[in-house]
């Protein structure tokens, strides 16, 4: 590791030397890359998808061979897969369901290790997904405080950004529905509020998972008035949507996944023109 | 392999505003550029050191955590957090009976039959804050599995917030277990304020163990069945409803070195410090050999190793 290292530090003069017009290129074209990924593979290991794991003797055997893995399988679900992302993109990450799209940003949030390939990243990621369930027997308000507190924010700020947070969910429309427990709300409100705690903050790269696909109308209109300003907060954002029109409305560039495999990277209108065609297949 | 990659990116080039235009930058592999932008890798597991700060930087979190879960705790039930205090009480009156009156416990206990109840409620008390610092560490990370897979945070705060949580706990069930050692005669004395740093070592011992168990109960979910078992033959070898030493010398003549090193587990270790510190008629005599440093030692041991295992694992949990 530290002989990599040091490589990488020797041949970084030699680069910079030929590339005093390559700094001037990037000061012109503010072409900075936030996420790149590099020929990256996951694999999922998942107990109890073997066959056989209710029968005892068949546990047991496994135990006495010890056999790395008894009861477990591996779903390899994204196969190498390379991009960059830059500073200020809208990226639509799109495919058929079980396509690899959310394992992808998982892993670029560093929540799901590579197996092999790396992402390299600017800052820590946030993913915002619909599986992301908060902690269901505590008020809404509570999860308010602790999601902001976990992803590092002050008391202050919370404390500032509290009112703003639970008014863009829209949580309290319809009554004090903030200190009830978050397992009273429905799917929708839920995952309003969580879009709307993740949102409170400024990311460098966020990553949204469907969860604009629960909110209503109202709703989608004012998270995605958010993305653009995330954008313009020099972020980069990734969204996963099965909503065309709203990677269209959102995104420049596209990633098609398909099977874990990048199948085509480019401007959305160009990306999405094949998928429909696959699609509609 | 990196030459593939820029194959792709420069199909993709053709593209005006979603990939940059022809720069040396093309010429840089994935790794150059990165470490030319300061990138780092997503996911990797932090120094030592920078895991502290990490971790020292989330102490909101984590103090907000473990009081969330105090108070959710029972928020389906009735009677709420009465049963906080309850639920321990319930269990030493349960042991009063079996072990106190039907099978004789009561025998040898310093300073007589009737000291039997502070020394049982004590025992029982300070063992369920370690039982259940084990119990929950093992579930720590399993059990929030939906956090550590949306948020990213030290997944240290889980375990520790677990043993927090459960020192938080054992202060609301002090306030009880002072009232029933006056009701027994044992009134306050400076001898008391031996509990804090008996508490603070025991905490430091429990939070050590809910780290391991965190690491070992997130690869092996099987653990968190397995368990109960473990942590019930571990209160009965530590003596916590009868006096280990007269139990096992007089009454079931056993050899002296199984007492000495009964008496020098962890759990029986904190549970004579605290008696010790609340019952007047417990004396020094009754406590084993370098009981101080056996605390000190259980606490610094397990709880700076417990930090550095749960560690080594940090970038692994949440798979699958």
């Amino acid at each position: 590791m530290a002989v990599a290292e040091h490589t990488e530090r020797s041949g970084a003069p030699a680069a910079s030397g030929q590339g005093t017009e390559a700094q001037a290129a990037v000061a012109a074209t503010p072409w900075v890359p936030t996420v790149i990924a590099e020929d990256l593979h996951i694999v999922y290991r998942v107990y109890g998808g073997a066959k056989g794991r209710g029968s005892a003797t068949a546990a047991l055997n496994r135990i006495i061979r010890r056999k790395p893995g008894g009861g477990m399988r591996e779903v390899h679900a994204v196969r190498g897969v390379s991009f960059t992302a830059y500073r200020g993109q809208a990226i639509g990450l799109i495919g058929s369901n079980g396509s690899g799209k959310s394992t992808l940003l998982k892993a670029v949030a560093g929540l799901l290790p590579a197996e092999s390939g790396r992402v390299y990243t600017d800052g820590q990621p946030s993913l915002l997904g619909v599986n992301a369930a908060m902690m269901n027997d505590l008020t809404g308000e509570r999860n308010v405080i602790l999601g902001g507190l976990a992803m590092g924010m002050s008391r202050e700020e919370i404390g500032r950004r509290y009112q703003d947070i639970v008014d863009f969910s829209g949580i309290n429309e319809k009554g004090d529905f903030i200190t009830l427990p978050m397992r009273t709300y429905s799917s929708g409100m839920a995952a309003r509020l969580r879009f709307s705690i993740a949102a409170a903050k400024n990311h460098d790269v966020l990553m949204i998972d469907e969860a604009l696909a629960t909110g209503d109308k109202k709703f989608q209109k004012r998270s995605e008035a958010r993305i653009r300003e995330l954008r313009k907060e020099a972020g980069t954002v990734f969204l996963v949507s099965h909503n065309n029109k709203s990677i269209r409305d959102t995104c420049e560039r596209v990633l098609w996944l398909e099977k874990g495999q990048l199948l085509l990277d480019g401007p959305t209108d160009e990306v999405l023109k094949e998928y429909e065609k696959f699609t509609s297949k | 392999m990196s030459e593939t990659t820029h194959d792709s990116a420069d199909s993709a080039d053709s593209a005006v505003g979603v990939a940059p235009p022809p720069s040396p930058d093309d010429r840089l592999t994935p790794a150059e550029l990165a470490a030319k932008y300061g990138l780092s890798v997503s996911g990797a597991r932090p120094s030592l050191p920078d895991y502290v700060r990490q971790l020292w930087a989330r102490r909101h979190f984590i103090l907000a955590f473990s009081r969330a879960k105090l108070t959710a705790q029972y928020s389906q039930a009735k009677l709420g957090q009465l049963w906080q205090v309850a639920t321990p009480l319930l269990n030493a009156a349960v042991y009063f009976f079996i072990f106190g009156v039907l099978l004789g416990g009561r025998d040898g206990t310093p300073g007589g039959k009737e000291n039997y109840v502070p020394f049982l409620v004590t025992g029982v008390f300070v063992f369920t804050f370690t039982q259940t610092s084990v119990l929950n560490g093992v579930r720590a990370i399993s059990s929030n599995l939906g956090l550590v897979r949306a948020l990213h945070f030290p997944r240290a705060s889980l375990p520790i917030s677990v043993s927090l949580q459960q020192l938080q706990q054992l202060l609301f069930s002090m306030i009880v277990l002072i009232v029933i050692l006056i009701g027994f005669g044992q009134f306050p004395a400076w001898s008391w304020l031996l509990i804090v740093p008996t508490l603070v070592l025991q905490f430091g011992f429990n939070t050590g163990l809910a780290l391991i168990m965190a690491r070992l109960g997130s690869k092996t979910p099987d653990l968190a069945q397995l368990m109960p078992f473990v942590t019930r033959t571990w209160m009965y070898a530590s003596g916590v409803m009868f006096p280990l030493q007269h139990m096992l010398q007089t009454r079931a003549s056993a050899p002296g070195w199984l007492v000495d090193v009964l008496q020098a587990n962890p759990a029986a270790v904190y549970m004579d410090l605290m008696r010790f510190a609340f019952i007047d008629e417990y004396t020094g005599a009754d406590l084993p050999p370098h009981v101080w440093a056996l605390a000190l030692g259980w606490a610094v041991v397990v709880g700076l190793g417990g930090f550095v295992f749960f560690w080594k694992a940090e970038e692994r949990y949440g798979r699958g």
